[in-house]
């Protein structure tokens, strides 16, 4: 069995992969949250239907596959989904339903494995705001065994890449503005070299300039690096820009998938139209183009802004 | 071996970091220690004035030194347990807990490589603490054996943080309020190990209670070396360290197993995402 290079990452040296499986296979995955009940009421037996009010189908019935150096997007709303399936991906949630793989291994059965093979940018850069970059860099650099001297020259080169001043990389994190932050989120899941790097929002915040320099960087890791990488966006132009194929998720259920020019004739041909549509309009259309009448369009100017207003009711409700 | 080494490393990542942060926090050490000598202060000045009270018989200087040792081990235990469980409250505070968890390396690792900083940093911050109480007493220790201190601290310090491991499971599940809650397994050694009497004063029913506190035995072996100066070898002070020993080697391996079960059903909950 031919095996992948896998001389970049030192945590991977033990660890077998078959080159005919694919990054990930998530099959049937459903993940259900429960709301908590009352103290008191616990005693009381619950009725079916207050049991099932309770119940939020976060993810619902999930099946997706991405190949080996694909570039995935995820794209949906707030509290759609997308966050809880890479988070199922990262190995911090258990799925109620279904199987996810990680180049073949489970990621509840062969945790530790799947550990090694993945890293992930949440959208809130989460760091020890006290600790300067270089502190919480090295910290997140010995977790993936990496050595003092050698951390320490890439978290400089990595950091330097990504356009951070070299004055601000020994300076406490919580003097930088969120898109610095986000920054060094990002060079912390580059720098422990991933084959299946999970992107949740990476670039929210982010000014354009920044946004182009992680792109940049995302496309480098898989060309040069041979990374696989899964990304969760708002973003429909970055979407575009950096995605192979692209999933649209709404109420926790995969609603389209494919090329993105290929979502944007299928769109176009369904309303009839010759000129292909832009990808906001096939976001909108798979996920709440349904619910969005006439009257509300009129209402609120445009169809963009029917669909905030819808975003910050579901968000309201939720 | 490169697992050993990559484990080795790890757990020093937890050190640094936890070293990195105590710099960072300077202000908050400072507050922490007046706040602990106080403290000890306004419970040995108790023994201080135990001859106006009409205690003419009672060996003050004996007292104080009781008292002495009974504030400093409960300091010990107190930062020492603060810094287990502060694993993870800290790390939810910060947001970073969800990093650490999906981090390759076991939870052995992690926790263990957590509390050998709240060690280290528990036993530095009760000398200080014993050295400026201990200032304000003219205190006859012509006979204290200083060894035999530091090897009671150290063998019960695993029991320690076998306990404080179990309660760092707290903050895991209840993310609002479960770092405080972690303070009745603190109140309730407090209670049962005679950190500041006698554990024959209190009621029969209570006194079994105190053979399953690592405290009890910490605070009769040290009070036997820094007190009557009995070396580590003695009978008095064996009697001591051996369930010391039974209660660390069993505590440790349930607190990682209890934490694992903890983390399976923040797992399955969602309840590792949520800062508190």
């Amino acid at each position: 069995m031919a095996t992948l290079d896998l001389e970049m990452n030192s945590l991977l040296k033990d660890i077998t992969i078959d080159p005919a499986n694919d990054a990930v296979v998530i099959d049937g995955v459903s993940k259900i949250f429960k709301k908590s009940r009352p103290l008191l009421s616990r005693w009381h037996k619950e009725a079916v239907e207050a049991k099932q009010k309770r119940e939020v189908r976060a993810v619902d019935n999930v099946n997706l596959t991405v190949k080996r150096r694909e570039i995935v997007g995820i794209l949906g709303a707030n509290g759609s989904g997308k966050s809880t399936l890479i988070r199922m991906l990262s190995t911090l949630l258990i799925p109620d339903e279904g199987t996810v793989r990680i180049f073949g291994y489970d990621v509840i059965k062969d945790e530790a494995v799947v550990q090694k093979l993945i890293n992930r940018v949440s959208v809130e850069a989460s760091f020890f705001k006290k600790l300067s970059p270089m502190e919480n860099l090295l910290y997140a650099a010995r977790l993936y065994n990496m050595s003092g001297a050698e951390a320490r020259k890439n978290i400089r080169e990595i950091l330097t890449r990504l356009g951070i001043k070299p004055d601000r990389i020994d300076a406490p994190l919580e003097d930088m503005s969120r898109g610095m932050q986000q920054k060094v989120a990002i060079a912390r899941a580059f720098l422990t070299s991933p084959i299946l790097l999970l992107l949740d929002e990476p670039t929210t915040g982010l000014d354009p300039r920044s946004k182009i320099d992680v792109q940049t960087f995302v496309n480098e890791l898989r060309d040069v690096h041979d990374a696989t990488i899964l990304i969760t966006t708002h973003d429909m132009d970055e979407a575009e820009a950096l995605c192979d194929r692209v999933a649209i998720i709404d109420k926790g259920r995969i609603v389209a998938m494919g090329e993105t020019q290929a979502l944007k004739r299928v769109v176009a041909d369904i309303r009839g139209q010759v000129e292909p549509v832009s990808m906001n309009e096939v976001f909108m259309h798979y996920t709440a183009a349904h619910l969005i009448t006439e009257e509300q369009v009129k209402r609120y100017g445009s169809w963009e802004k029917a669909f905030e207003a819808l975003e910050a009711q579901r968000e309201e409700e939720e | 071996m490169s697992s050993l080494i990559h484990q080795a490393r790890a757990s020093y990542a937890f050190f640094e970091r936890n070293w990195n942060l105590t710099k960072r926090y300077w202000a908050w050490e400072i507050v922490w220690l007046v706040y602990n000598v106080a403290n000890a202060l306004s419970i040995t000045f108790l023994g201080a004035s135990a001859q106006n009270w009409g205690g003419k018989g009672v060996d003050t200087n004996r007292l104080i030194l009781f008292l002495l040792i009974g504030t400093s081990v409960w300091s010990y235990l107190s930062v020492t347990f603060e810094g287990v469980t502060d694993l993870i409250t800290i790390e939810r505070w910060e947001g970073t807990i969800e990093h650490t968890f999906m981090a390759p390396i076991s939870r052995f690792t992690h926790l263990v490589g957590s509390c050998w900083y709240a060690i280290a940093h528990g036993l530095l911050f009760t000398f200080l603490q014993l050295l400026i109480v201990g200032s304000f007493f003219h205190l006859d220790l012509a006979r204290a054996n200083y060894l035999t201190a530091i090897f009671m601290l150290l063998v019960g310090s695993v029991s320690f943080i076998g306990f404080g491991i179990a309660a760092s499971v707290l903050p895991l599940l209840f993310t609002e309020r479960g770092s405080q809650m972690s303070y009745i397994i603190r109140a309730l050694l407090l209670l049962v190990s005679g950190v500041y009497y006698d554990i024959s004063v209190m009621p029969a029913w209570m006194q079994p209670l105190a053979k399953v506190s690592p405290a009890t035995y910490v605070l009769t072996g040290l009070r036997s070396g820094i007190l009557d100066g009995t070396p580590i070898w003695s009978p008095i002070v064996w009697n001591s360290t051996w369930p010391l020993i039974i209660i660390g080697v069993i505590s440790v391996p349930v607190g990682i197993y209890i934490f694992s079960l903890a983390e399976r059903y923040a797992k399955r909950t969602g309840k590792l995402k949520r800062n508190g």
